[in-house]
C-alpha cells in the first residue's frame, strides 16, 4: 500500500470514529428516511410524482447541507492538526507532503460524498421495491451533480485549511464562503442589475461562475427542462448553451474549480512553513 | 552528519534564527539549551523540514530537509515535549509508524515493554486516551525502534515518572554508538552522564559550543 492510500484509508478510519460523521450519516439517512414517513415518494405536486419528487426535494435540501457539512468538518483536517501539534507528529515520518495532503484529500472525499450518494442510492432502492418507475438518467446525473458539488467544497475547504493557520479563522471563513455563494452573491447580483442596469448576459454570465448557481440550474433542468420556472433568463440559457452543455457545465465546472483550489491549497502546503 | 551553516528564520521581524552554524556528526549526543524563545524549537523544527529558511542552509547527510524530507526523515527519530492528542487508535498509529518509516511493529512493542508499557492491551485505545505517561513512553519506544541515525528529543521525559526517566536514560546508554542525539533540555543534570557537547543558544544564535 502507498502512503498516499495509507493515510487515505486511517483517515476514513479516524473519521467513522467521530461525532461529526455520525451527525452527518444521521442527518442524510434521516432525510431519507423521513422522506418515506412523510409519503414524499408517493404524493404528487406541480406534475412531480414518486421518485422524480423525492430527488428534487434531495436536491434542495443537498443545496444547502452538504456544502456546509463538507467544509465545517474538512476545514480542519489541516489547520486543527497543525493547532493540536498532531501534524508536527505525523509530518515526522518519512511520508511526502504529496501523499499525505491527497491522501487526507482522498479519505475526507470518501467518506463526505459516499453516505450522500448511499442515501441517494436507498431512495432508489425503496422505490424498486414499491416498483415506482425509476428516473435512471435523474439518478446517474444526479449522482454526478453531488460529486461534482463534493469536490468542489472539498477543494475549497482544504485550500482554506491550509492557508489559514488557526482553526477558529478556518470555520470563520469557510461560513463565509458558505454564505456567500448560497445567498449573497445571488443578492449582490440583483442590486448591482437594478442599480447600475448592466446588461442581462453580463449577470448572467457572472451568476453561472457561481458553482452553486449552476448546480442550481443544472437540479432544475433535470426536472424542468424548458427551465420555465427561472422566467426569461432560460432563453439565454437555452438559446446559448443548450440542455445537454447546461448539465455537462454542471458537472464539470464545480470538478475543476474544486480541483484549483485544492491544487493551490497543495502548493501553499509545500511551499510555506508547515507550522 | 547534520550541518547547519548561518541558518536564518524570521517571524515577523524578528529573527527567531540569526545565522546559525552548527555541525552534528556521528555518534555525537548533544545538550542543547537555551532560555525559552532562544531558537531551539525552531532550529529542530527546521532540520525536520518544518520551516523554509529565509538564509542559509541545513542538510541531513547531504539532504535538504525541505527538498528532499523523506530521504532525511528516514534518518531521524522524534519525540516531541507534549504528546499531541492523536485520535488513532495504538493499531493505526503503529500501522502508519511502520509501513512510513518500515518499523517493525515487534520493535516498537518490545522497545514499550522495556518502558513497562504493554501496548497489547491498548491496542484498539485511541493514542489520545492513554495516559500523559503512557503517551510519552510509546513515543520514545517508536522513535527508538526506528534506529534512525539520529534522534531528536524535545524536554522528553516531562511526562514521566522518576522511574519511568530511569528506564529511559538506561535505553540511551544502549544506543549504538554510531546515532547521534540532540536533547532540547533545560536541566542538564538530569543528562549529564549521556550528553558530550553542550550547545547554549539564546536570541536565536549558538552563544556557547562545549565538548563535555
Amino acid at each position: 500500500m502507498s502512503n498516499l492510500a495509507l493515510v487515505a484509508k486511517l483517515d476514513i478510519k479516524e473519521s467513522l470514529r467521530s461525532r461529526w460523521f455520525l451527525v452527518y450519516l444521521l442527518v442524510f439517512g434521516g432525510l431519507m428516511a423521513l422522506f418515506f414517513i412523510t409519503g414524499i415518494t408517493d404524493s404528487v405536486v406541480m406534475g412531480f410524482t414518486g421518485l422524480s419528487r423525492l430527488l428534487l426535494v434531495y436536491i434542495q435540501v443537498t443545496i444547502v447541507i452538504l456544502p456546509i457539512f463538507i467544509l465545517i468538518t474538512t476545514v480542519k483536517s489541516i489547520s486543527a492538526d497543525r493547532e493540536s501539534a498532531i501534524l508536527e507528529y505525523m509530518l515526522s515520518f518519512p511520508v511526502s507532503l504529496s501523499d499525505y495532503y491527497w491522501g487526507k484529500m482522498v479519505g475526507r472525499f470518501l467518506i463526505t460524498f459516499t453516505p450522500v450518494f448511499l442515501a441517494l442510492l436507498v431512495g432508489i432502492v425503496w422505490g424498486v421495491v414499491k416498483g415506482a418507475e425509476i428516473p435512471w438518467a435523474v439518478f446517474f446525473i444526479y449522482s454526478a451533480f453531488l460529486f461534482a458539488l463534493s469536490a468542489l467544497f472539498l477543494g475549497i475547504a482544504f485550500f482554506i485549511s491550509t492557508i489559514v493557520k488557526s482553526h477558529d479563522m478556518a470555520l470563520g471563513s469557510s461560513f463565509v464562503v458558505w454564505i456567500t455563494l448560497l445567498a449573497f452573491l445571488d443578492i449582490a447580483l440583483i442590486g448591482l442589475m437594478l442599480q447600475n442596469r448592466w446588461s442581462d448576459e453580463v449577470v448572467i454570465s457572472i451568476a453561472m461562475l457561481n458553482p452553486l448557481e449552476v448546480f442550481r440550474v443544472g437540479a432544475i433542468t433535470l426536472f424542468d427542462p424548458e427551465l420555465t420556472v427561472m422566467g426569461p433568463v432560460a432563453y439565454f440559457l437555452l438559446d446559448t448553451f443548450g440542455r445537454e452543455m447546461i448539465l455537462l457545465y454542471a458537472v464539470i465546472y464545480p470538478i475543476s474549480l474544486g480541483l484549483l483550489f485544492a491544487v493551490a491549497g497543495y502548493l501553499f502546503f509545500k511551499k510555506r512553513d508547515l507550522l | 552528519m547534520i550541518e547547519v551553516r548561518e541558518a536564518r528564520k524570521r517571524f515577523s521581524d524578528t529573527f527567531v534564527l540569526d545565522g546559525v552554524t552548527l555541525t552534528i556528526g556521528e555518534g555525537e549526543r548533544v545538550a542543547l539549551m537555551g532560555p525559552n524563545g532562544a531558537g531551539k524549537t525552531t532550529l529542530v523544527r527546521a532540520i525536520l523540514g518544518f520551516y523554509h529558511l529565509d538564509g542559509g542552509r541545513i542538510t541531513v547527510d547531504g539532504y535538504t530537509p525541505t527538498e528532499e524530507r523523506v530521504r532525511v526523515l528516514e534518518r531521524i527519530g522524534f519525540i516531541p515535549q507534549t504528546p499531541p492528542p492523536i485520535k488513532l487508535s495504538l493499531e493505526e498509529l503503529m500501522e502508519y509508524v511502520s509501513q512510513s518509516s518500515g518499523v517493525d511493529r515487534e520493535a516498537i512493542k518490545r522497545e514499550a515493554l522495556r518502558m513497562e508499557l504493554d501496548i497489547e492491551r491498548n491496542l484498539q485505545k485511541p493514542f489520545f486516551k492513554l495516559s500523559g505517561g503512557m503517551k510519552q513512553k510509546l513515543l520514545i519506544a517508536i522513535a527508538l525502534a526506528k534506529e534512525g541515525s539520529y534522534l531528536i528529543f524535545d524536554e522528553p521525559t516531562a511526562n514521566l515518572d522518576p522511574k519511568a526517566r530511569e528506564h529511559f536514560y538506561s535505553l540511551l546508554e544502549e544506543l549504538p554508538e554510531r546515532v547521534a542525539t540532540i536533547f532540547i533540555t533545560h536541566r542538564i543534570e538530569e543528562i549529564a552522564g549521556l550528553v558530550n557537547r553542550k550547545v547554549y543558544m539564546d536570541l536565536g544564535k549558538v552563544v556557547e559550543d562545549e565538548y563535555l
